[in-house]
């Protein structure tokens, strides 16, 4: 239905976030994003979450190295890289589930034998880096004009001890968790296109983080819409 | 000299604008040399220190070319350029004793401040050791470590919220000036971008604080400078460093009173929301009250896990079925082309037909009755697959006979049928 009437999905979740949040953690930070802020990459992007910032860089289609080539797709790399040191274990963890979900969106067949590497530099890291890496790594591909299936989005949740739920955590609110959730959503059917989960959780608090996070893509993707409406509002 | 114009349209002695922002943690910047980009972060660590320096903390400089920077540079790779550059910070910053690394000392010969500095290349456009040297500087001059206090043997380390950290203590503030000199240094020009780097000559780089103190200097690309032109190189790094000095101080200032007065800080604040290209949203709710039915809902919904089928369910004689089986539209496009044939008794056998595509189990020797069910991964019935037009003819005329001997067992057929085409 959503998919049908995307107009009309629109406004029922801007009414439904004016009735009001019911508890203080289910809201989102305030986001702000710049896409094309670097010269060399074919696309860029700064994307804020609160205070959490990544800066992602996007070359590509570009020329493959030969060892790499696929000979009927594109190949797709992630690079994340730490702000203090060396990138350790961590950070190849999440380059993984970041080159997982871009693979799943991004329509390599159209450029077989080439390249698209995507490069993302920590800035600041106060709560839901994953979450802000994965929107950091979607409006790149988006400014650097890479064919994709669907957009995508992440999503940090929190089960606190007492079983509140928090969206999109501070560095803070990780810490006191007792599990943190992120999901990695796409925004045609909104469907869940990786997750990634640490803490103990049941499967009820998995649904609602689930649900939570779908309310909340609706946002971020709301955030994508209009700011590269505004981008495109001169031509 | 001669006059000359420059790509960027800058003139000779011209530097490009230089940008600085400020993250929210302390010793974290951004600083922007026309489109060179580079993020500094200052960390801090208690180590022992060196055998030989027993009272002096550590500095640790690192800078890394990223690959966002530029295509050419590989991760984890160290070039020639980088060692270069790593060398040449170091030398500017760690050798010229700008910070003062005996109040670095925790506890003599055995607790001392090690400082690191993490240097990020964002964009490469020309001139990294300038927008380095700089990044390096404020954002050492911006970092705050953690207050300690020694009494007896015992060390205490003050979190920021019992006491505010401690700025380092930095004597003055180098900062590197290039010179890129072209046909044998008949031209000069200050701050060469990535264009002007590529087809220069030879490079002089000078670091220099606001007293004209000389901290480092280095010649490279082999070309051979007379006393003259090292001369009036230093004289103009003078007057740069000291307009770069002046830039510097005023961003900190700038930072230091948003961050006393409790105004908004950071690189959120730093975003140009005019430009077209960034755009801002403010704190969102969401409403999350439904999400519990919600969950409910799709648990509710959600079928029990079925107990595994291990034994060969016999629907009728002559098919049988292993598992749950997945719907196969094949066998109901089939059924919807052959509709229009309204013959007598050919419905049951494309029924029967369309089961046995269902289950995935070939029986053999279907026309006998009696014959014992055989399943087989026979070529038949990869036949049957590939050769959607030719097999179900054949099988139909081989079971209308056996069919009509099978009345009592089309009922519980077709009602499965029926089932499925519900669902």
């Amino acid at each position: 239905m959503e998919g049908a009437l995307p107009a009309d999905a629109k406004t029922c979740a801007e009414s439904g976030t004016e009735s009001g949040p019911r508890g203080p953690g289910c809201s989102l930070r305030h986001f702000a994003c710049e896409q094309n802020l670097l010269s060399r990459p074919d696309g860029s992007a700064s994307f804020l979450q609160g205070d959490t910032s990544v800066l992602a860089g996007v070359y590509g289609p570009a020329e493959v190295k030969v060892s790499k080539e696929i000979f009927n797709k594109a190949t797709l790399e992630v690079i994340l890289r730490p702000k203090i040191g060396l990138p350790g274990v961590a950070e190849k963890s999440r380059e993984r589930l970041i080159r997982n979900t871009c693979e799943a969106v991004v329509l390599g067949t159209l450029h077989p034998r080439t390249s698209i590497t995507v490069v993302l530099q920590v800035v600041s890291d106060a709560g839901s880096l994953l979450a802000c890496c994965l929107n950091a790594a979607c409006m790149a591909l988006v400014d650097a004009g890479v064919p994709m299936r669907a957009l995508f989005c992440g999503v940090t949740c929190a089960l606190n001890s007492d079983g509140t739920l928090v969206l999109d955590p501070t560095a803070k609110q990780e810490k006191e968790a007792r599990a943190v959730l992120t999901f990695a959503l796409d925004s045609v059917e909104r469907k869940l296109l990786m997750s990634t989960t640490k803490g103990l959780y049941s499967a009820a608090e998995l649904q609602q983080c689930l649900a939570a996070a779908q309310a909340a893509s609706q946002h971020v993707f709301r955030f994508y819409r209009e700011s590269l409406q505004r981008r495109y509002s001169k031509s | 000299m001669f006059c000359l114009q420059r790509l960027d349209g800058r003139q000779t002695y011209d530097y490009r604008n230089i940008k600085i922002s400020f993250g929210t943690d302390y010793g974290c910047c951004i600083v922007e040399l026309g489109k060179t980009r580079v993020l500094g972060q200052v960390s801090c660590e208690l180590v022992s220190p060196k055998l030989n320096r027993a009272t002096e903390g550590i500095l640790f400089f690192n800078l890394e070319l990223s690959q966002m920077a530029a295509p050419a540079f590989e991760p984890g790779r160290q070039s020639d350029l980088l060692v270069k550059l790593n060398r040449l910070l170091e030398r500017c910053l760690r050798n010229s004793k700008c910070i003062d690394t005996e109040s670095l000392c925790v506890v003599a010969g055995e607790k001392v401040w090690q400082i690191r500095v993490d240097l990020h290349l964002l964009n490469h456009d020309g001139n990294i050791i300038d927008a380095a040297s700089i990044a390096a500087i404020v954002a050492l001059c911006h970092f705050r470590r953690p207050d300690v206090s020694v009494q007896g043997d015992e060390v205490t380390l003050y979190t920021p919220e019992e006491r505010d950290p401690v700025p380092l203590s930095i004597h003055h503030m180098p900062i590197c000036v290039s010179f890129a000199f072209f046909q044998q240094g008949t031209y000069l020009l200050v701050d060469p971008n990535e264009r002007e780097e590529r087809v220069m000559d030879g490079l002089l780089v000078i670091a220099m604080n606001k007293h004209r103190e000389i901290c480092t200097i280095q010649s490279s690309g082999g070309i051979m400078l007379l006393k003259d032109q090292v001369l009036r190189c230093s004289k103009i790094a003078g007057v740069k460093v000291l307009e770069i000095t002046e830039l510097i101080q005023k961003a900190l200032e700038n930072d230091q009173k948003v961050r006393k007065e409790g105004g908004k800080f950071g690189f959120a604040e730093s975003i140009a929301s005019q430009r077209i290209t960034a755009f801002k949203m403010e704190k969102a709710p969401i409403d999350t009250s439904d999400v519990e039915e919600k969950a409910e809902e799709i648990i509710a919904e959600a079928e029990p896990p079925s107990e595994v089928v291990s034994n060969p369910v016999l629907w009728t004689p002559g098919t049988a079925q292993i598992g749950e089986g997945i719907e196969n539209s094949w066998g109901d496009l089939e059924e919807s082309e052959k509709e229009e044939e309204d013959e007598d008794g050919t419905d049951e056998a494309i029924i029967l037909d369309t089961i046995k595509m269902d289950t995935g189990v070939e029986v053999s020797n279907i026309g006998s009755q009696d014959a014992p069910i055989v399943l087989s991964d026979s070529e038949e019935e990869e036949m049957i697959i590939l050769e959607p037009d030719k097999n179900p003819k054949k099988i139909r005329t081989q079971t209308i006979s056996a069919k009509q001997e099978k009345a009592p067992s089309k009922k519980p057929v077709k009602k499965r049928k029926k089932k499925r085409a519900a669902n």
